[in-house]
């Protein structure tokens, strides 16, 4: 049910400033691939360019491609169609706070119009299950607000509330780095069940979460993609020696 | 894959431009009365300020001529008082509120403090009546200028506080490092510090205190003399401006605009003066 | 001059001598226990000259009204007839001034504060930002006698010629704007009010809205929402309180609010039903009446409206400023720049 993201020649800058520079790679269809990389090298900035949140910052800009399967992100589409098909969970998890578990997961069914109380349901009950927090808040969908939960459920709920549009793409920020270990597995777990039906593509500083979940990893250094390739390989064989002084910890 | 349907999209999209272009309206209707309000007070006063105006006292009723000398004066007097009431009370209460955060009695004086705020001046009018003006068995300059001393004090205290806070703790722990006491050190360095943020705070209250009409109604009570006296009835330029307003006598209208222009131009000054103040830097003392 | 500071080859005798001043003063000042006890206890006196003063302020209040109280007792805020010749005073048709006059202030004030506080924060072209948010905090610099000033000569003319005409054309059924528009009343109370309490609703909430964390605007944005949807569903549901606490502040500014109000609403102790009917205010009565008012009892009875006032605007106040804090967690208004 995925498809392919493909990134082509790709700069962005903030204001005067060059943050990412001509990064080309293609996340294949259905598989998890990870970016990886010190801080500050673009990281999150790429992923950004891809949903078209990048350009929210004041003065911020892209240049370059980027394509979804066959959707042009910046040539034709409004940006609200983007970001309808390309979900996006961030590195806090932020549910809305004054909205009940339920509403949490149903407010993007209701942006795009959805009002058929049974719809929404099913749906309800869908993305939270395939979140893997269904049977956590089944009982208290309406009564409980999204912020109550602990920050694990918080962030499997933002994941629900992402999957419910039914994006082609899930892109996911650094989704555990503010989470405790057990339910940083569970996330790990969680990415895993969904690769089966959406492309997911996920930003990591946490170099052993990308050798356990991905597929493709690609490594990121000061704006420029330096190596992309199958997580086997960049972890055992890299071709770059940053790379290799990266993954065995000389620097970052 | 779910589509979403043309219409729909049409539909939020349309919202999304009304909302914008209601929320500029709003905007829109905001600053006009801003702009209007200005506008003629410059229309209305600019011809009816001249030197006679500022020199004069008011002429009997339905002459024309005179001015609001008077007015002027007695303002800045009554204002004295209540700055040499208010500013020192005010700071000397912030300085308590910043160095004693926690206490239990700076919270209920916070919290009395924003009561006191939110006073009606009137109401502020009306005490005052009781404690100064009975006891005197007369409207005086000092009575007004208790009442508006007392108004100030919130804002001061408040805007004290939050300068003296705002500076780092690492200039205090300079100061009694080097032998200084605790006292010497809050006033000759932390207060220092932060003196043109408490400044702004004291210029912002005497610019709100300035403009007030209602306390000095059976305070000050107003006069069409000149006096220079803390215990005679005196004249106040918002005071003033309000008699001649609702009277029947044109030219006493003409001469309300002109104290309101006057009256406006001192308070923008006071209030640009701020303005100017805080952007060259509130910390002179920390950067 | 003692001890490991002879060490250096040849320290200048002003340095030296600096020293051994320095060590002369720290001696000097070690009385300065009696410094602090001082300064403290000044400046602890000082803070509760706050407390003393509304102290004061209640007390005289509650003192002077104590004639009025044992004359009327509760029938004093139902009474309808305010006669000083008769000796009648009934403070209802202040009551229902105040009340309506605030009322129609909010209606106007609140859909236009918001409206402008969410175009500067989250619409407006940055450049325009500061000059904008400039101009609306000016407003709240003018004093309102001027406001007073400018509503009967402009605002009022043009209530009687342009607005209540056609309020009375399409609008007349409801019963609210009937009767001869003089312009001066309910109405023009109402609109000169709207515009004064303007600036402090849309600096709160400006505020508030600011507080709103990005992620939360970026988690609905992320969901492909527009930009209205995103401070529909982003800002505006999480400043939800503090924008009625906003909107409550306004209030209680606007109960109190005494020059403008007393220039414009005809100063008539009347309940009416249209808003083009003068009326009266609580503080308004004070201030015309005040001043003049014969006997004790005339006085006090004054003075029991202004305790009502007095009241009534603390409690507006402490829930107004509860709301505001809950969203910004305690963070004193005025502490933010812009």
């Amino acid at each position: 049910m995925g498809v392919a993201v493909s990134a082509r020649n790709v700069n962005a800058w903030f204001g005067k400033n060059q943050a990412l520079f001509d990064v080309s790679m293609e996340a294949a269809a259905n598989c998890v691939t990870a970016i990886i990389g010190p801080s500050g090298c673009g990281k999150s900035t790429f992923i950004r360019c891809l949903n078209r949140m990048h350009e929210t910052v004041p003065d911020a800009r892209v240049s370059g491609e980027v394509r979804i399967g066959d959707l042009n992100v910046y040539d034709g589409t409004p940006a609200v169609e983007v970001r309808r098909r390309v979900g996006m969970v961030f590195q806090k998890p932020n549910p809305f706070p004054s909205m009940s578990i339920f509403d949490n997961v149903a407010a993007g069914l209701k942006l795009n119009g959805f009002r058929n109380r049974r719809e929404l349901n099913e749906i309800v009950e869908r993305s939270l299950t395939a979140a893997a927090l269904w049977d956590e808040v089944k009982d208290h969908l309406r009564k409980k607000s999204g912020a109550s939960l602990s920050g694990g459920q918080q962030q499997r709920l933002c994941i629900a509330r992402a999957l419910a549009v039914e994006p082609d793409v899930l892109l996911m920020d650094e989704p555990a780095s503010a989470l405790d270990p057990i339910s940083t597995s569970k996330i790990e777990e969680l990415i895993f069940q969904l690769k089966e039906n959406y492309t997911v593509v996920i930003v990591t500083h946490n170099m052993q979460q990308a050798a356990r979940v991905a597929d493709f990893t690609g490594f990121f250094l000061l704006g420029h993609l330096v190596e992309f390739d199958k997580t086997q390989k960049i972890f055992t064989t890299p071709a770059d020696k940053r790379t290799e002084d990266y993954i065995t910890g000389r620097f970052g | 894959m779910r589509n979403s349907s043309g219409f729909r999209t049409w539909r939020r999209r349309l919202t999304d431009r009304l909302a914008t272009v209601t929320a500029l309206a709003a905007a829109v209707a905001v600053v006009a009365p801003l702009l209007a309000i200005f506008a003629y007070l410059v229309y209305r006063g600019v011809g009816a300020i001249n030197w006679a105006f500022l020199t004069q006292t008011p002429k009997p009723v339905g002459e024309v001529g005179g001015g609001m000398s008077n007015a002027i004066v007695g303002s800045a007097l009554i204002l004295a008082v209540a700055s040499a009431i208010g500013i020192p009370l005010g700071i000397a209460s912030g300085i308590y509120l910043a160095e004693h955060g926690g206490s239990r009695i700076t919270r209920y004086v916070r919290f009395t403090a924003d009561v006191l705020n939110g006073v009606p001046s009137i109401v502020i009018g009306i005490a005052v009546y009781g404690l100064v003006v009975l006891q005197q068995k007369h409207f005086s300059a000092f009575s007004g200028g208790v009442a508006l001393g007392i108004m100030m004090i919130p804002t001061i205290t408040r805007t004290t506080e939050e300068m003296l806070l705002m500076v780092p703790a690492s200039v205090r722990e300079a100061a009694l490092g080097l032998g200084i006491p605790h006292w010497r050190a809050s006033l000759s360095v932390v207060l220092r510090t932060a003196a043109s943020g408490v400044i702004t705070g004291v210029m912002l209250a005497f610019a709100r205190v300035a403009g007030e009409t209602a306390p000095l109604l059976f305070t000050a009570f107003g006069s069409q003399y000149w006096n220079f006296k803390l215990d005679q009835p005196t004249a106040a330029l918002p005071l003033q401006i309000y008699v001649y307003a609702i009277s029947p006598f044109e030219e006493w209208h003409r001469q309300a605009w002109a104290g309101a222009l006057i009256l406006i131009i001192l308070i923008v000054i006071s209030v640009g003066a701020v303005r100017f103040v805080t952007s060259r830097g509130m910390m002179k003392g920390t950067s | 001059m003692d001890g490991p500071d002879a060490v250096s080859p040849s320290p200048s005798a002003e340095l030296v001598s600096l020293k051994s001043a320095w060590r002369r003063r720290a001696r000097d000042l070690r009385p300065s226990r009696w410094g602090d006890v001082i300064f403290s206890g000044t400046t602890l006196l000082c803070s509760l000259s706050v407390l003393a003063i509304v102290g004061l302020v209640l007390f005289e209040l509650v003192v002077r009204s104590k004639l009025s109280i044992a004359q009327f007792g509760w029938q004093f805020f139902i009474g309808r007839d305010w006669d000083p010749v008769s000796g009648e005073f009934g403070a209802l048709p202040f009551i229902y001034g105040t009340l309506v006059s605030s009322a129609v202030a909010l209606v106007i004030a609140v859909p236009l504060s918001v409206g402008v506080a969410v175009f500067i924060n989250e619409m407006c072209p940055r450049v325009l930002r500061g000059a904008l948010s400039f101009l609306v905090e000016l407003l709240a610099t003018i004093p309102s006698v001027i406001y007073g000033l400018w509503a009967i000569f402009v605002l009022a003319p043009l209530l009687r010629n342009t607005l209540q005409p056609w309020l009375a054309k399409y609008f007349g059924w409801s019963g609210l704007f009937t009767g001869p528009p003089f312009g001066i009343g309910m109405l023009a109370a109402g609109v000169i009010l709207a515009i004064m309490v303007i600036p402090i609703i849309a600096s709160i909430t400006r505020e508030v809205i600011t507080a709103v964390p990005q992620s939360q605007r970026e988690a609905v944005l992320a969901l492909g929402s527009t930009r209205w949807e995103m401070v529909r569903m982003g800002v505006l549901r999480n400043a939800r309180a503090g924008i009625l606490g906003g909107i409550i502040l306004g209030l209680g500014r606007a109960l109190g609010e005494t020059m403008a109000v007393t220039m414009v609403i005809g100063n008539t102790p009347q309940i009416a039903a249209s808003l083009f009917a003068p009326g009266y205010t609580m503080a308004s009565v004070i201030a015309n009446e005040f001043s003049e008012a014969t006997g004790n009892l005339y006085l006090s009875a004054l003075i029991e409206i202004g305790l009502a006032l007095f009241i009534i605007t603390v409690v507006v106040n402490v829930i107004a400023r509860l709301l505001v804090w809950t969203v910004t967690r305690g963070v004193p208004a005025g502490a933010h720049a812009q």
